[in-house]
């Protein structure tokens, strides 16, 4: 039963102490301790009580002979009121968007409705099975149906499969539908090219489709350099992986010159729609050249990250892609029903079981039918106004590596920072003193250490300003005590981790102590 | 709208300060001919109760009170309450990867309990913090192979579920990974040995087969583990029904183990969210896709879980990881976390017993009736099972219907060759009165022409 005490924090000694004041918009106050719950367990105790059988007991034994599993698994053996403390204590020790802004960059932390996790468990559509007859599943088809026709409408694209089960998924099952194009016009092509500035999950994705991934310097403006791909792009090219707006937060003004270049040489544009919450109800990419994209539910369309996943990866084509796009495909019938059509002899085939994360299309359909057009509208419009009242709230302090506007997100380097030692890591734990999560650190690549700020539209100005506020103090404290934010976070449960030790000499399951 | 915390003042303050007049010229920057000038057409802003009205009548349209026999997959299982109330803690729901240790320490360790309970039931030394599905874990479980044996080629069972093998086949063909698949013995619905041996290159990477498998037949793990050892490859062994491992044998001679935890406390949801998750052996963790939690200490000797060994993983390597995969299926495996936390060492056991006897007396009472026989009758299975029946299964399950009862999958579209088949599933929320009204059914066929 070894429930550790915790030792005080010995990195207090600089700078005042956080401890019982207020800073900013936080106070400390006392969180459980909690060992591990097989710490917990003694054999007997149960939280579970299962029904009479009203069958006949069966021979396990004989019926599983050498199958037979002679030693159940050594699973906790606890009380259900020690599994609500339990694991409401684990809770604690987290930051939330619901406990306040969580401006990471490319991630798009916005409001999770509750309405949505309401919905999603309403009887009908929460038990429906996958198999269950069409006749049975019409409500769940016409969610699914519905929310197609909102993001071919919000993309501007011709038709969608909703089964990748997130981004990189999605990436993936786009990927596939460039692969299977040129493939259909007798040259798979050899390569997909990469700008230096995307998510590290484009260039893996390219690779496990079989290309061959091109690196693209970036210019200048951060943005892609028109002329180097231009020179780049031959018969041998399948695709660019674009994200839009580009991982800086900046719109790529000149992307219908860079769907022109690709298209002269019969290469897609494939967009990563990352940062979709820059431009819902603003412009769309159908209209600006884009081949095929993904979208995330888990961020433009609030379904909630839940600790890190499950989200959902939709994607968007144009109508030369359509005939690729995995199996099945939803379908409306003769007589006006939906229903599934596996009947696609040039699909890429299926990316995943069943019909992908179904639970995130009732949460995302939701989001849209709250917002409506105004709404979608509005919320973008908020969004990047928030990235921009930071941007010209801190700009004075932190270095801009590249000035052109910025859209839903700011990314600002550690340049004059690090001057005294302080890196964007550092500040990013010190900022957790304030109560807030912090930024992204250190991606995009393009930026030495950088700051990467997304508020998305859930911000209040209280919200933004207090956050506003607490950036600029740590300004002021690299300069007067760096060491106090060197060595933050001060408030935490624990202080910063051992990562190296726990990467060379890998501890990933608890055993018993013998 | 109601979700945006700003007043018009607000709002025109923060214009002031950023030096513009209207939002809108924050996008100038996005050509003009680009720029959407109308209301995008979908439905117009609902209020709270609208949606839920909306949705309730979606959900009256699907079948309601209706008993059901299918699993192939997915499993209705009884969800204790508990894993709602803790998993729609906001401090779970709504953060993000836990990439900034410090304030992230909840959803840390209970990713470490998640991947000790799925190394304790499989047998396997470690395991990872979830993939997207037991599909796509399946399938990047065979990159991951070839990644370690520098063998290309994989052996697949054909009694793995359908659609996962179809994932499979898309992930491999465009990578150029040759495939070939090794039917089953008729008489007991496991894979053929013979085949399997005969199938088995000195190119194969692996072995992969499903156990229970799509028939509800647990395949004898250590013949096929020797088989495919003895020539080198990898033996990776899929689990669709999580339950089964209550109380049938662990695969622990497998290399690989590629689970769906759906059985674990998650909602059927018409087929996801669920939860992959890929376990193996310690000396195969660098080759392993997908986040692991690692236990370390802070600075003041505290116990303290990290997510570790990321130079696998695509924000580190790019095009060299081992997968492309960033967000995975946490918050399902936290509700497998809580699920198997209720049900314990002792309440899994009994839980899997319960679920074993309702399939044996299921097929019991089903095979019993007039015209009708199990399949694979005497091979060692959990809770499904294969029905053959002289009436077609079509107009057999349209009768069913009738009696609101959802009944076996039928098998046809995947293996013809069995005739007349279905395949049911019977778990712990299968009562036997279900059970008998399915049986008189099936009793009243109409006598064939
Ligand atoms: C720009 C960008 N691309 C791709 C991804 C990958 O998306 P996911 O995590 O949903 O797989 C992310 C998010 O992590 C991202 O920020």
């Amino acid at each position: 039963m070894a429930t550790e005490t915790l030792k005080p924090s010995a990195t207090l000694a600089s700078g005042p102490t956080p401890r019982n004041t207020t800073l900013g918009k936080v106070r400390t106050h006392p969180t459980q301790n909690e060992g591990l719950i097989f710490e917990k367990s003694s054999p007997g105790k149960r939280a579970v009580k299962l029904p009479p059988l009203d069958v006949p007991e069966a021979d396990a034994e004989r019926i599983l002979g050498d199958s037979f599993r002679a030693e159940p698994a050594p699973l906790p053996e606890v009380s259900e009121i020690e599994i609500i403390r339990h694991f409401t204590r684990l809770s604690t020790w987290n930051y939330a968007i619901d406990l306040g802004m969580y401006p990471l960059g490319s991630c798009t932390m916005k409001y999770n409705p509750r309405v949505n996790e309401f919905i999603a468990r309403i009887e009908g559509l929460a038990e429906a099975h996958p198999y269950q007859p069409e006749s049975l599943a019409q409500g769940s088809l016409e969610v699914v149906s519905l929310l197609e026709q909102c993001l071919i409408e919000i993309t501007g694209m011709d038709a969608i499969t909703l089964q990748p089960a997130a981004g990189a998924h999605g990436e993936f099952t786009g990927i596939l539908l460039v692969r299977a194009y040129h493939e259909s016009r007798g040259n798979a092509r050899r390569k997909v090219i990469v700008p230096d500035s995307a998510h590290g999950t484009n260039p893996a994705t390219a690779a496990i489709c079989g290309y061959e991934v091109q690196n693209l310097k970036s210019n200048a403006l951060g943005m892609v350099d028109v002329a180097e791909l231009e020179r780049i792009v031959d018969e041998d090219t399948a695709a660019l992986m674009l994200t839009n707006p580009s991982t800086i937060g900046v719109f790529e003004s000149e992307i219908h010159k860079i769907a022109d270049v690709l298209h002269a040489k019969g290469a897609l544009l494939y967009m990563d729609g990352a940062n979709m919450n820059a431009l819902v109800g603003k412009a769309r990419p159908g209209d600006f050249g884009v081949d095929v994209m993904h979208l995330n539910l888990h961020k433009t369309f609030s379904t909630p990250h839940g600790g890190g996943g499950p989200g959902s990866g939709p994607v968007a084509c144009k109508a030369i892609l359509e005939p690729f796009l995995p199996t099945p495909v939803l379908a409306r019938k003769a007589d006006g029903s939906f229903g599934w059509n596996f009947d696609r002899p040039q699909s890429v085939g299926r990316v995943r079981a069943f019909y992908g994360n179904y639970g995130m299309f009732l949460r995302a359909l939701a989001y849209i039918l709250a917002n409506g057009p105004d709404g979608l509208r509005q919320t973008t419009e908020d969004a990047v106004l928030n990235a921009n009242y930071i941007r010209a709230s801190l700009e004075d302090l932190y270095e801009l590596p590249y000035k052109t506007a910025s859209m839903h997100e700011v990314v600002f380097s550690d340049r004059r920072q690090a001057q005294r030692g302080v890196k964007t890591g550092d500040i990013a734990k010190r900022i957790i003193d304030y109560g807030f999560h912090p930024f992204t650190v250190s991606f995009p690549m393009i930026v030495s250490g950088a700051l990467m700020i997304e508020p998305t539209e859930s911000e209040s100005k209280e919200e933004l300003d207090l956050f506003i506020a607490a950036m600029r103090a740590i300004a002021s404290e690299v300069e007067e005590t760096p060491e106090l934010v060197k060595n933050a976070p001060h408030s935490t449960r624990v202080s910063r981790l051992d990562e190296a030790t726990a990467a060379r000499k890998p501890v990933l399951r608890w055993r018993p102590v013998e | 709208m109601r979700y945006l915390p700003k007043s018009p003042a607000e709002r025109r303050a923060m214009l002031d300060r950023v030096g513009v007049t209207s939002a809108d010229e924050l996008f100038h920057v996005i050509p003009e001919e680009y720029r959407l000038r109308r209301d995008l057409a979908v439905p117009p802003q609902m209020g709270e109760s609208e949606i839920i009205d909306h949705f309730r009548q979606a959900a009256a349209k699907n079948a309601v009170g209706y008993a059901s026999f299918l699993g192939a997959g997915c499993y209705r299982h009884y969800r204790p309450v508990v894993i709602d109330s803790l998993v729609q803690r906001g401090e779970f729901l709504t953060s993000y990867t836990p990439y900034q240790a410090e304030i992230t320490q909840g959803t840390l360790q209970a990713i470490f309990e998640f991947q000790t309970m799925i190394c304790e039931l499989t047998g396997m030394d470690v395991a990872n913090a979830s993939m997207y599905d037991g599909s796509t874990g399946a399938a990047e479980s065979i990159m991951m192979a070839t990644r370690i044996t520098g063998r290309s080629h994989s052996v697949v069972a054909s009694t793995v579920h359908p659609e996962y093998r179809e994932v499979m086949s898309t992930y491999a063909q465009h990578q150029g990974l040759p495939s070939s698949t090794v039917g089953y013995d008729a008489k007991s619905g496991r894979i053929n040995l013979d085949l399997l041996d005969a199938a088995i290159t000195s190119d194969t990477a692996c072995v992969l087969v499903q156990s229970p498998n799509f028939f509800g037949v647990v395949e004898d793990i250590p013949a096929i583990a020797a088989i495919a050892h003895a020539k080198g490859a990898l033996l990776i062994v899929s689990i669709a029904e999580a339950i089964s491992l209550g109380i049938v044998r662990p695969p622990v001679e497998a290399d690989i183990v590629s689970m769906e935890a759906q059985s674990f406390g998650v909602a059927l949801s018409y087929g996801g969210p669920y939860c992959g998750v890929i376990a193996t052996k310690d000396r195969f963790i660098r080759q392993m896709p997908g986040r692991l939690v690692g236990e370390t200490r802070d600075a003041d000797g505290n116990r303290g879980f990290v997510l570790t060994l990321a130079t696998r993983e695509q924000h580190i390597r790019r095009e060299k990881a081992t997968s492309n995969i960033c967000t995975n299926q946490a918050l399902v495996a936290l509700m497998a976390t809580v699920y198997l936390t209720v049900y314990g060492k002792e309440g899994l056991r009994e839980l899997a017993r319960q679920n074993l006897a309702k399939a044996d007396f299921a097929a019991k009472t089903l095979a019993s009736q007039p015209g009708t026989r199990q399949l694979f009758a005497t091979s060692p299975r959990f809770n499904e099972f294969v029905l053959f029946t002289e009436e077609a299964p079509a107009t057999l399950n349209a009768r069913l219907l009738d009696q609101k009862i959802i009944g076996g999958l039928d098998l046809s579209r995947w293996y013809p060759e069995l005739g007349h088949a279905t395949l049911w599933c019977a778990t712990e929320l299968n009562t036997r009165a279900q059970m008998e009204a399915a049986a008189s059914t099936l009793a009243c066929a109409p006598v064939e022409a």
